[in-house]
């Protein structure tokens, strides 16, 4: 389970939101469900989770949780970081 | 003529940090943004929390502080140190934001701070914040290791503290060439600009604050030096820019007299004399009698010695007759021995100063002041050495001091500036003659006095110490047995000058006396002549009456005959029947 913090339609953070789901829909990825949550309009919930920066890359499952800042431009490292244990 | 500013008045709110708001002539900028540069452990942290701390009593505006490098509770922590509350502060008007990134954080790929400000503004509409600090943010721009992206970031925080007004303090670490080049760029887009410094001199701490920009707006841009109190951090105060003290024209004993004399009376009340001279000099037997005179008096002293204890002091003076003792226990007379190594001088400043409130003194001695010259070669602790004697100044203590100096020129006198503020300058040094070590006590100044130029020898004794006369004979200056000697010498040839005089007076009353002698004589001898010439005279008188008579008679017995027949020849004829022819 992923859940991805974006500020809007910052340039940042869509480029996030594209790798994210290439990364998702991409085969070597098990399975990953991924929630996209703009900040802008849900600020209490990036407070909830202690997320400031944009965009940021939540793994809320599996454990533990792994917090991934950045447009995820390379997606393999971070493919590899989601699947390590 | 109307006097136009080039800039608008730049509005400013308090940071309630004192002195910082006075040299700023007002706070920082509001609505702009200011920047706290510094290395590690400067203050800035406590700068910022501390403008939003105090600030917030001053002008009751609500502020958010935004930690990038402390946890909010290592912040609420540090500022309990300084007695401030935040507990209570943080309910209504003051709102920690922790912006740590988690240690699990992984960086991957280029990010910004959007969704920070929006919520950020979100809280400060909340709360209606009119500050916000964001404190050490290096440490989440670094992660970008684009320096490109660091600075998109900045401007961002600035435009949007722009478009929300606030007043935005940003804290910045400073050290390395390599970071200070890569925020350079910080120092131009700002509107304030703060350095903070923290140095160590000799093993004492210094920190200093200076304003480096101040755009729209006259600043004082001298690094001043603060001091980290109870309270938070303060510039240390300067102490009144005008000097108002009562002057007298009172004198205080120096504890001796001809030195009092000297003086034209003793030192004047409530001013400061320096002591100097090489070690050994008695300067401490200078300031002992100073205390003991005072003490007498009644007058309460603070007899204040760094690296000697007070017991030591106390028994020295009493092998030169001075005793202390008394006066410690009947409380007149305090001793204060402290280190000059271990805490910074302007802690150090500020014991004297409790002490001397403390005890009352109206006479003090520093014994010796150079003791903490070596510490002053900071600006700091020439500012704090200043603030020290101006207040004993306003209260017009009478203060000695002694200094440790081989000759009247040094470095150190300057250094602590006394030398200039000394209004009495004693000098005491070692004259070394035939083969001997005495001590020279010389006035080198003493302000609104006039006072003799001439050097005395200083004397100590079990029976005390004295000032002598030295003597200036054939172009030397004599002193101790050289002294003596001469002393001796002159006191016999004025011995042999004076019964060579008794004698010359007899001699000459002698001859008088003769030639009045002779006188008599002489006149006794004229007296005899002059009878022997009266009867001398009284014989040849009746020798040629005689002679008359005679020959009269002669006449007579010849025949008058002979006398008529002769006719005249003889003489006048007889007509008188005088004589019986």
């Amino acid at each position: 389970m992923l859940r991805l913090y974006v500020a809007g339609a910052a340039p940042n953070s869509l480029r996030a939101v594209t790798n994210a789901r290439a990364i998702c829909e991409g085969q070597s990825a098990p399975g990953f469900e991924l929630e996209i949550v703009d900040v802008l309009k849900h600020p209490r919930r990036a407070l909830a989770d202690g997320v400031l920066v944009t965009p940021t890359l939540l793994r809320v499952s599996p454990l533990p949780t792994l917090k991934i800042v950045g447009s995820l431009s390379d997606k393999d490292q971070v493919l590899l970081m989601l699947v390590a244990k | 003529m109307e006097n136009q500013s080039l800039y608008p008045a730049v509005t400013k709110t308090l940071t309630g940090i004192q002195g910082f708001d006075e040299i700023t002539h007002g706070g920082l900028p509001r609505g702009g943004t200011t920047l706290i540069m510094g290395g590690p452990g400067c203050g800035k942290t406590v700068f910022a929390l501390q403008s939003l701390v105090s600030g917030l009593e001053r002008t009751k505006e609500a502020g958010i502080f935004v930690g990038f490098e402390e946890s909010t509770r290592q912040i609420m922590g540090n500022a309990a140190t300084f007695g401030w509350d935040l507990n209570a502060l943080a309910k209504k008007k003051l709102y920690f934001f922790d912006a740590r990134l988690s240690p699990e954080s992984v960086k991957a790929g280029d990010f910004d701070l959007i969704g920070m400000l929006s919520l950020l503004r979100a809280k400060a509409e909340a709360m209606n914040a009119r500050r916000i600090v964001f404190d050490g943010i290096d440490v989440l721009l670094g992660l970008l290791d684009d320096p490109v992206a660091e600075r998109r970031e900045i401007y961002r925080i600035r435009d949007w503290l722009a478009e929300t007004g606030l007043t935005g303090i940003i804290t910045q670490k400073v050290g390395g060439i390599e970071i200070d080049q890569r925020y350079n760029f910080l120092q131009f887009m700002v509107d304030c600009v703060v350095i903070l410094r923290h140095q160590v001199v000799d093993g004492s701490a210094f920190r200093s604050l200076r304003v480096m920009k101040y755009r729209g707006s006259p600043f004082m841009g001298d690094e001043f030096p603060i001091m980290l109190t109870k309270e938070g951090m303060q510039l240390t105060h300067r102490g009144p820019t005008e000097l108002k003290y009562a002057v007298t024209d009172e004198r205080v004993s120096s504890g001796i007299p001809r030195l009092d004399s000297m003086l034209r009376g003793g030192y004047h009340r409530g001013s400061f004399v320096l002591i100097s001279g090489s070690p050994g000099t008695a300067k401490s037997t200078l300031s002992g009698l100073f205390v003991a005179a005072a003490c007498r008096r009644g007058e309460r002293t603070l007899y204040v010695s760094f690296d000697e204890g007070a017991a030591q002091i106390v028994r020295n003076l009493r092998s030169v007759g001075i005793r202390l003792a008394p006066f410690q226990k009947s409380g007149l007379l305090k001793m204060y021995s402290t280190r000059t190594r271990g805490p910074n001088i302007e802690d150090q400043f500020s014991n004297l100063r409790a002490q001397v409130r403390a005890h009352r003194p109206r006479c003090l001695v520093i014994d010796p002041l150079s003791a903490l010259s070596t510490k002053v070669a900071h600006i700091a602790s020439a500012d704090a050495a200043q603030q020290f004697l101006d207040f004993l100044k306003v209260e017009g203590i009478t203060v000695v001091n002694t200094s440790l100096m081989d000759g009247i020129s040094s470095n150190e006198e300057t250094a602590t500036g006394i030398s200039t503020i000394a209004d009495t300058w004693i000098h005491v040094s070692y004259v070394v003659q035939d083969g001997e070590r005495n001590r020279a006590l010389t006035i080198v100044k003493s302000r609104g006095t006039g006072h003799s130029n001439q050097v005395r020898e200083l004397t100590l004794s079990n029976k005390g110490v004295d000032l002598t006369d030295v003597y200036a004979a054939q172009g030397r200056v004599l002193m101790g047995v050289a002294r003596w000697e001469w002393e001796q010498g002159e006191r016999a040839e004025r011995k042999r000058t004076q019964v060579s005089n008794e004698l010359k007076h007899l001699h000459l009353q002698l001859a008088q006396a003769e030639a009045a002698a002779r006188l008599k004589v002489i006149q006794t001898e004229i007296e005899a002549r002059e009878a022997e010439i009266a009867v001398l005279l009284e014989a040849t008188g009746s020798a040629s009456r005689l002679v008359k008579t005679d020959r009269a008679a002669l006449r007579k017995l010849r025949h008058a005959d002979e006398e008529v027949g002769r006719g005249r020849g003889l003489g006048a004829p007889v007509k008188n029947g005088v004589g019986g022819h």
